[in-house]
């Protein structure tokens, strides 16, 4: 989101709008979407009004968890989105300039409500974190900063491969493969979802809990029912 | 119907307050059980750990309150303190139910964060009208051991585990319903059917 529009790029780039994140999140409701994670990206003063503002009237028309990230820099902002109705804060920058904010998080609000974000991009033969949306490196490795973060006290995972951001061109299955074989709690994948056999691909292959899609949705390429669908019929377990 | 939730730790009371309105209740927020006897119905939500809420809750007067006929629903947390004690602290809780939380199993991922099925177990006014097979949304590291004609439905998660319990005036869910989809919606409309009579 930016500006209180939903907003889409391709690696993190060019953003186009997407809709009223309102009536979007009413509608993947309805889909049958399990959850639904708003990540801001608006860089203003009065950034925190307007967000409290939205996630409260997401809170209101929603019965499913949602998490919302981007900018969460601090304690009070994590205090302000999970009042306000959200059930998970993602952390992302913060957390690689100060990794004591995650441990800070789960002890006063429970590793429940703690996702790490992570920023993957390929350098090379291994995969660095990148931090600031994506715009500056970090030097760390992905494998072993997720590994951190568990010990921290993060109670998820959200995994975005930046190469493949928008870019449709599935999953980086290698990168969350190696995510999901190192720690212990639930990953989500994101970055690069295009066709069905993707989902298949990020839940089955590459052993993720969710999986996350954006410009598929928005741009009403395909449903949330009809991921559902193939994947409940590929022995996948799926809420209906 | 005016509905007292306790707030007794720090995270979201938001939603839980958000779905009660949709269903034309009145919830209100205290933090000293103040208003509890004047309520229709009593919360106790799933914010916070065992200690924290055990330490902070007027427990005495809530454990009356209830047992003077109050409707009273637990959510996660809030179904916990119904037992006498937990594997996550030291503190007492309610004991209203024989049993005790334990810790989910190391052979899961733990917490439990997702949606999962709920399987009933025992008809009850709580579980009317649900779908054939009906999925929950859970956010738990803990769950109740407890053996008794309250249990009304269970989850597997590494183990097989109470999640939905009714006793009298007052029921329990591990899981929350006010992030349930329909499934919570229905679960929470029963509750507030039941408390109205």
């Amino acid at each position: 989101m930016k500006g209180g529009r939903v907003v889409k790029g391709v690696k993190f780039e060019g953003l186009r709008d997407a809709g009223d994140p309102v009536e979007l999140a009413r509608r993947y409701r309805d889909e049958g979407a399990d959850e639904l994670v708003f990540l801001d990206i608006t860089a203003s003063l009065e950034k925190r009004a307007t967000l409290r503002v939205l996630v409260r009237k997401v809170a209101e028309n929603l019965d499913i968890p949602f998490t919302v990230g981007g900018g969460i820099r601090t304690m009070s902002d994590a205090r302000l989105v999970l009042c306000s109705g959200a059930d998970k804060v993602a952390v992302n920058t913060a957390a690689i300039q100060d990794p004591r904010l995650v441990t800070r998080l789960s002890e006063v609000f429970g590793s429940q409500c703690v996702v790490v974000a992570i920023d993957a991009r390929l350098q090379g033969a291994s995969y660095e974190v990148q931090s600031h949306a994506a715009t500056r490196r970090t030097g760390l490795e992905v494998v072993s900063w997720a590994k951190r973060v568990e010990e921290l006290g993060a109670g998820e995972l959200l995994v975005t491969s930046v190469d493949r951001d928008g870019t449709k061109a599935g999953y980086d299955t290698k990168l969350l493969a190696s995510v999901t074989s190192a720690v212990n709690i639930p990953v989500i994948a994101s970055g690069g979802a295009g066709t069905l056999e993707h989902f298949l691909q990020a839940l089955r292959d590459a052993r993720c809990d969710a999986a996350l899609a954006a410009s598929l949705f928005h741009y009403r390429e395909l449903t949330v029912g009809e991921v559902k669908d193939y994947l409940s019929a590929n022995g996948v377990t799926v809420r209906p | 119907m005016r509905v007292t939730i306790f707030n007794y730790g720090a995270g979201n009371l938001f939603s839980i307050q958000a779905a009660l309105r949709k269903e034309g209740a009145k919830p209100s927020v205290t933090k000293t059980g103040s208003g509890m006897k004047e309520a229709d119905a009593l919360i106790l939500p799933g914010v916070g750990s065992f200690d924290q809420a055990a330490n902070s809750l007027p427990m005495e007067e809530i454990r009356e309150v209830i047992r003077s006929g109050k409707p009273t629903l637990g959510i996660c947390l809030g179904l916990q303190l119904f037992f006498g004690g937990s594997e996550e602290g030291r503190a007492k809780g309610l004991s209203l139910l024989k049993g005790r939380v334990r810790r989910l199993p190391p052979s899961v991922k733990v917490p439990q964060i997702g949606w999962n099925t709920l399987n009933v177990e025992r008809e009850n006014e709580l579980v009317s009208g649900l779908d054939k097979e009906p999925w929950v949304y859970y956010v738990n590291s803990y769950y109740p051991e407890t053996d008794g004609k309250w249990v009304v439905a269970t989850s597997d998660y590494g183990v097989r585990f109470p999640c939905l319990v009714a006793e009298k005036n007052f029921y329990g869910t591990q899981f929350h319903p006010e992030k349930s989809g329909a499934t919570g919606r229905t679960i929470l409309q029963n509750f507030l059917k039941a408390a109205k009579k």
